[in-house]
């Protein structure tokens, strides 16, 4: 006796919360069952095997139908096929959307193309995620990076509307998008101790700042036709940091820079002495990396500098965080009282951003 | 030209790119009815096009708006070739054709294609005007409303019950058609499709005139099938009950009904007239009279009775009225003659309801069956389906005579099926004979009154279960006893019956489902030979069937069957018997005793041990089961029993012993003889499968219930969580020497790991009851077995689950003992017997609560527990009559529909499981939208009615036919009717005034 059909259609669409992490984890109809029989579930409603391996694949089965959707959420919404509680439909893209941290961690800032989905046979090796499950989160990064990157508006507001996200999920997508499209460079040793999270929270800051939509944003022209991109940095932006060269390169300004920093945070500063016989070496170093970031190559290596140039030399004098947030805000605001300094406000919004950056990605 | 149907295309969505070079589509809208087309212009390049036409006119007959479903075809503009059609929506606009329901059609339909499933939305809006010309309506007709619940809709009143209407008409098969060798399979299939569609319409048509020559206004328990008999053809038949239907303009409106004339009041009493003097006899039958006859169509008329027809088929015509009349008294005659004359004008004394008004039913019989075997030929005439009408007329003569011979001059619960392998077909009827009041049948006789708490007062809930037919005269030996209720009259031990448990009868504990599962090999033949061999067999079958359920009932400790449906299914090389009813215990009629296994082989030390050990967990079982399912009959003391039980018993042998000398009716004698426990005599392996089987039933984990009625007794509390769902299994038996047991197990295993899969699936309802679990089985190959299940789960609410068990048991008692004291004066004093010291009796609205949750003061009674308020766009489905926690106000019409789904890519499509899958979903979403356009919120007295799935792998293909129906309506959340609750408690006090004025 073998079962040649075995199917069950709810009048609402029956969502297992359960097995669909287990198809969203890539798991095959067998292994889900050995994992859910694992789960005790057999103990707990006295099920047999047979019972539950005909629930996996109908679940499976109705997933499958569903992923169609899920590849544009408000089809979800709008569908007749299945009936789905506004809730259940939320979870439904929310969890299908969702990405584990390993896999982000590999592919984010890469370029989202053909040539990196061959790499995903390795990532699945070395993260112990299934390749389905990084084919799932790939194809969402890809899908949404399409549809959102001709799209003027913001960045998460696109996101959200189109792919109905939550704010924290589009907030992330965002930032996987901007560097793929970027392209920083995210995967070197150094920056392995960097989290998802510490990239997120430079992509933001770096969005509201550092793109034309920021310029955009501009609250004396709301309406304004201009291009209001949130992928891209602002050419003109980077051009101009070029600027700021003159604080290093003009050694009466990076003396006066100095002495001001330092009058200012002595007796404040635990690490005083290493600070002051650093402070060329880091100044020179942060201003570097704006004047660099004309070449796109630069542009990539944002993060491979930063870590080399500010965090690591810190880290290496045992700089407690908060001796390097007073150093950052000091080093700053400093600047204004600079005479010879013109670029006040460029300046400001390269550094102010870049102070965010910096104390986020300066951990252990 | 009575009507002017006005459509008007709106928008479309979703559609699917026609054109892979720009990945869009260039969509526009053909539109049919009857021979008139129009189109709209092509929106260029959309998946989303915006058509917005102007409002296409037909002008047509109203025959034809009745019969023409409304043809919508999506298609894709191609300036070169032939345009591609995207896919249809056909619209059945009868709900537009009565003032009382929907009055447009307007909404988001998918589009549908045969080959590719659901392909987009398009959004149409339908109206129709029809002229105020009465006279027309009487030639086609419209007006006439039609509703598949088999019972009086909610929001109406049923003035007077007509009666039985059928109808057949039948076609050629377009499938079967020279022309379907050289079309494509996506044309065949919409050919079919669109014919069904046709022939439902005409046959709903004709039954509507048929119902106005009644004078009726509506059709209840409106059940329409499909017969594909393949080469010879196509039959669309249908049954249903006439009525005049009065709509409740609101639920206060019916109160003043309460009113009624004192004449009223009194018939009730004399049913329950009292009779002392009678006596018991013999074993019962409950279900009775099974008659096989094959017969080759061309000669149809030859009955060829191969078994008990000679015992079921004397006309037993003094029998109802006249030996009743001597035994029953007066009152009980003149009831009868009443009956019966009103019965009499009717060719076929049926009714297709499975619930009634109170008061309705006044006996049951019993089941009654038959079933013949025909061969199939060649429809010649389509116009003339004389054959087909023949067949059937044939079947319902027998279930009347059947019935006769029950005492009763009605069948309530009836419905036919067929089934079809090759060329032959086993037609089958069954139904319940049942004796009913009179009122409800005639003109005139009352003006209607319906008041439904009035009268449940006074029958004490059990008068259904009095035997309606004459002891001494019995049409087969039976086992009677006092009724454990009130005392006065004849129960049998056992009840069976095609029916819902009435809502004013005494259960004790909960219901279960109970099924019977058998299979039996037959060897391939062909023709006649065949035909012969499936009517030899069937009498086994049906025998063997009934056995099972016997013993099954016994063994949880039941007494009663309830919704009992017995399928025959005929398949190549086997036939397959599943029967499914609810088992309860009801309180009138005996404890039923235990099962006892008797060995054959004394002497036997070790056998005797084996047969000890298998008594003792049966003992154990029903143990068991008597606690799963609460029940704790009350323990009746000598005194309270009176006299007269021990006397019948002794009479009841004499006259078992005078059955058992005539052996005609040993080999059908179903009732297994009369004795306390029930002995199981285990003589060879066959026996021993037998009661292993019976042992092998699991019942339903902890916090799950299940039942083939409307609603599960013992349960009254049901949330507003409801979830109706449909599960198909298919499986393919190893061809190697099959024997009947292996196949029995195959089958048994099957049905048993399907409950066990759904009660897994809906383990997060629990505590949640099964409700309407419908089996049905085909074989549509060699060694395939498809099972396919729709039911609804409904969750109830635990706390309030475990209540007044205990309190209802104590005043039946009460009751029982109180009547017994005042038995000669009952028939006098019945409505003051209770009434005057509580004019509502607690134990009534106990009764009344338990029994059901449909009521309309019930539900009003009952504080729904805070639900998320449903968000738009959500449409319940329930094959139930009513949804839970809400109120229907609307009927919007009929929805009946059938599909075709054909695939050549099986595989691609996730195989049959997947294809399967996503068709069913698609017919729910289908259903779903028509609703909605409607106006609709729910569909209740939802079927599926066919489910016909053919497959062939090695060509990658499939195709499945569904057919669905139901009735759409709107409902109102109870807790949205806080305003009209408010009021209530006037409208539960009146009622209860209006009895001490009639009773004093």
């Amino acid at each position: 006796m073998t079962s040649e059909l075995d199917i069950f259609v709810g009048n609402t669409t029956l969502i297992d919360e359960d097995v669909y992490r287990l198809w969203l984890d890539g798991y095959s109809v067998s292994d889900a069952v050995a994992l859910r029989v694992r789960s005790g579930i057999l103990e707990q409603t006295g099920a047999t095997a047979a019972v539950l391996q005909s629930d996996t694949m109908d679940h499976y089965r109705t997933f499958h139908m569903l992923e169609r959707l899920l590849h544009a959420p408000p089809k979800l919404l709008h569908q007749l096929i299945f009936q789905i509680p506004p809730s259940r439909q939320a979870l439904l893209i929310e969890r299908y959307y969702d990405f584990d941290e390993a896999f982000v961690r590999e592919v984010l800032g890469k370029k989202l193309s053909k040539g990196t989905k061959k790499d995903l046979d390795d990532i699945s090796t070395k993260t112990g995620i299934t390749l389905k499950s990084c084919r799932r989160q790939f194809d969402n990064f890809k899908r949404v990076f399409k549809v959102v990157e001709e799209m003027r508006g913001s960045l998460v507001d696109n996101i959200q509307q189109h792919f109905l996200l939550s704010d924290r999920l589009a907030r992330d997508y965002a930032a996987i998008v901007f560097f793929a499209n970027n392209r920083f460079e995210t995967g070197k040793k150094k920056l392995q101790y960097l989290s998802f999270g510490d990239f997120a929270f430079c992509a933001e800051l770096m969005i509201q700042n550092w793109t034309l939509g920021a310029v955009g944003e501009a609250p004396t022209d709301p309406d304004s036709q201009m291009d209001d991109m949130d992928m891209d940095l602002d050419k003109e932006f980077l051009q101009d940091l070029k600027e700021l060269k003159v604080l290093v390169a003009d050694k009466d300004l990076l003396d006066l820079h100095k002495s001001l920093v330092c009058t200012a945070l002595r007796g404040k500063l635990g690490v005083f002495s290493e600070m002051e016989a650093n402070f060329k070496n880091l100044s020179r170093g942060l201003v570097n990396v704006a004047a660099k970031l004309t070449h796109n190559k630069d542009v990539r290596d944002l993060f491979v500098d930063l870590v080399e140039k500010f965090v690591e030399p810190c880290r290496s004098d045992h700089w407690p965080l908060n001796d390097v947030r007073l150093f950052l805000n000091q080093y700053s605001a400093s600047v204004h009282s600079l005479d010879g300094f013109r670029h006040q406000a460029l300046w400001d919004r390269y550094m102010g951003t870049l102070r965010g950056c910096l104390l986020r990605l300066y951990h252990d | 030209m009575p009507g002017k149907l006005k459509v008007k295309i709106v928008a479309g969505r979703h559609l699917p790119v026609m054109d892979r070079a720009s990945d869009l589509t260039d969509a526009f809208v053909e539109v049919k009815f009857g021979n008139t087309t129009f189109k709209t212009d092509v929106y260029l390049k959309s998946l989303n096009p915006q058509w917005n036409s102007e409002w296409f006119k037909f002008e047509v007959d109203d025959e034809d708006l009745q019969d023409e479903p409304l043809q919508i075809t999506v298609l894709d503009h191609d300036t070169y070739s032939a345009n591609d059609a995207i896919g249809k929506v056909y619209i059945d606009i009868d709900p537009l054709l009565y003032s009382e329901a929907a009055t447009v059609i307007s909404g988001w339909f998918p589009i549908y294609d045969t080959i590719h499933g659901i392909r987009g939305e398009i959004n149409v809006v339908v109206k129709v005007d029809l002229f105020n010309d009465l006279n027309r309506f009487r030639q086609s007709s419209c007006g006439v409303k039609f509703f598949c619940t088999t019972s009086i809709p909610k929001c109406y009143r049923a003035v007077i019950i007509h009666g039985f209407v059928e109808e057949l008409v039948v076609n050629e098969d377009p499938e079967y058609q020279w022309i379907d060798r050289i079309r494509t399979p996506r044309a065949s299939n919409e050919a079919r499709q669109r014919l069904i569609s046709l022939m439902s319409g005409e046959l709903q048509r004709k039954i509507g005139l048929k119902v106005l020559e009644m004078r009726g206004n509506a059709v209840v328990g409106y059940l329409q099938c499909f017969d594909l008999e393949g080469e010879s053809g196509l039959v669309v038949r249908a049954i249903g009950t006439a009525c005049t239907l009065d709509k409740l303009s609101s639920p206060a409106a019916f109160l003043p009904a309460c009113n009624s004339p004192s004449k009223d009041m009194k018939e009730i009493p004399f049913n329950e007239d009292p009779n002392p003097n009678t006596h018991s006899s013999g074993p019962s039958t409950p279900l009775k009279n099974q008659t096989y006859s094959f017969s080759p169509s061309k000669s149809y008329s030859r009955q060829s009775s191969s078994s008990d027809t000679d015992l079921s088929l004397t006309p037993k015509t003094g029998m109802g009225s006249g030996s009743a009349g001597k035994e029953g008294g007066p009152f009980k005659a003149l009831l009868r003659q009443q009956t019966q004359s009103a019965l009499e004008q009717r060719e076929f004394p049926f009714f297709t309801l499975t619930a009634f008004p109170p008061g309705f039913l006044v006996h049951v019989g019993g089941v009654v069956s038959a079933r013949s075997v025909k061969l199939l030929d060649r429809i010649h005439n389509p116009d003339e389906p004389e054959t087909r009408d023949a067949w059937w007329a044939e079947i319902r003569q027998e279930i009347k005579s059947h019935a006769k011979a029950l005492g009763c001059h009605a069948v309530v619960g009836y419905s036919e099926s067929t089934s079809i392998c090759e060329e032959v077909c086993i037609l089958s009827a069954s139904g319940t004979a049942a004796v009913l009041n009179p009122r409800f049948l005639q003109d005139g006789t009352v003006e209607g009154c319906l008041e439904q708490r009035l009268e449940e007062n006074l029958p004490p809930g059990c008068g259904f279960c009095h035997i309606p037919y004459d002891e001494l005269n019995m049409p087969f030996p039976a086992h009677l006893t006092y009724c454990y209720n009130c005392r006065k009259q004849k129960v049998p031990d056992v009840l069976f019956t095609t029916v819902d448990l009435p809502s004013d009868a005494t259960v004790i504990g909960k219901g279960c489902l109970i099924q019977a599962r058998l299979c039996r090999l037959k060897k391939k033949a062909q023709a006649e030979a065949n035909a012969t061999a499936i009517s030899n067999l069937l009498p086994f079958m049906e025998y063997e069937v009934h056995t099972q359920l016997m013993n099954k009932l016994k063994l949880k400790g039941m007494n009663a069957l309830f919704g009992l449906r017995i399928q025959i299914t005929v398949g190549e090389n086997m036939l397959m018997g599943l029967a499914s009813a609810t088992g309860v215990y009801l309180a009138a009629l005996p404890t039923p005793g235990g099962i006892q296994i008797a060995g054959k082989t004394p002497n036997d030390g070790s056998y005797e041990q084996h047969i000890s050990h298998m008594q003792k967990k049966i003992n154990d079982t029903i143990a068991k089961n008597k606690e799963l399912y609460e029940i704790i009959p009350p323990e009746i003391s000598e005194e309270i029993i009176g006299s007269p039980i021990p006397e019948p018993r002794q009479r009841s042998r004499l006259l078992r012993s005078q059955s058992e000398s005539s052996d005609e009716v040993t080999e059908l004698d179903l009732s297994h003889g009369k004795k306390d426990a029930f002995v199981l005599e285990i003589d060879d392996t066959d026996a021993m499968e037998d009661v292993h089987s019976l042992l092998t039933d699991v019942p339903p984990p902890s916090g799950f219930y299940s039942c083939n009625t409307e609603i599960m007794p013992g349960i009254n509390n049901w949330t507003s969580e409801i979830q109706m769902f449909t599960s198909v299994r298919v499986i393919r038996l190893s061809s190697l020497n099959l024997t009947n047991q292996a196949l029995n197990k195959n089958f048994n295993d099957l049905c048993e790991n399907l409950l066990k899969s759904l009660y897994f699936k809906l383990r997060s309802m629990i505590p949640c009851c099964l409700c309407h679990v419908n089996f049905t089985v085909s074989l549509p190959e060699d060694e395939l077995i498809q099972v396919t299940v729709t039911a609804v789960a409904i969750t109830f609410d635990k706390n309030q689950a475990l209540q007044t068990t205990k309190t209802l048991v104590e005043k039946s008692l009460q009751r029982a003992s109180t009547d017994n004291e005042e038995l000669l004066q009952f028939p006098l004093e019945l409505c003051s017997d209770s009434l005057p010291s509580h004019p509502f009796p607690p134990a009534k609205a106990v009764t009344v609560e338990k029994a059901s949750p449909m009521g309309e003061g019930n539900f009003r009674n009952r504080s729904a527990p805070p639900c998320a308020s449903a968000t738009v766009g959500v449409v319940k489905m329930t094959p139930l009559s009513f949804i839970p926690g809400a109120k229907i106000t609307k009927y919007l019409g009929i929805i009946n529909m059938f599909f075709i789904r054909e695939t050549t890519s099986l595989r691609e499509e996730g195989g049959v499981s997947g294809f399967l899958h996503a068709f069913i979903a698609e017919v729910f979403a289908m259903v779903r939208a028509h609703v909605a356009a409607l106006g609709g919120n729910a569909v209740v007295s939802y079927i599926m009615k066919q489910c016909v799935f053919m497959e062939n792998p090695n060509k990658n293909q499939a195709q499945c036919l569904i057919n669905v129906s139901g009735d759409a309506v709107v409902f109102v959340r109870e807790s949205d009717l806080e305003v009209v609750s408010t009021q209530q408690p006037t409208a539960n006090l009146q009622p209860s005034c209006t009895e001490g004025e009639v009773t004093t």
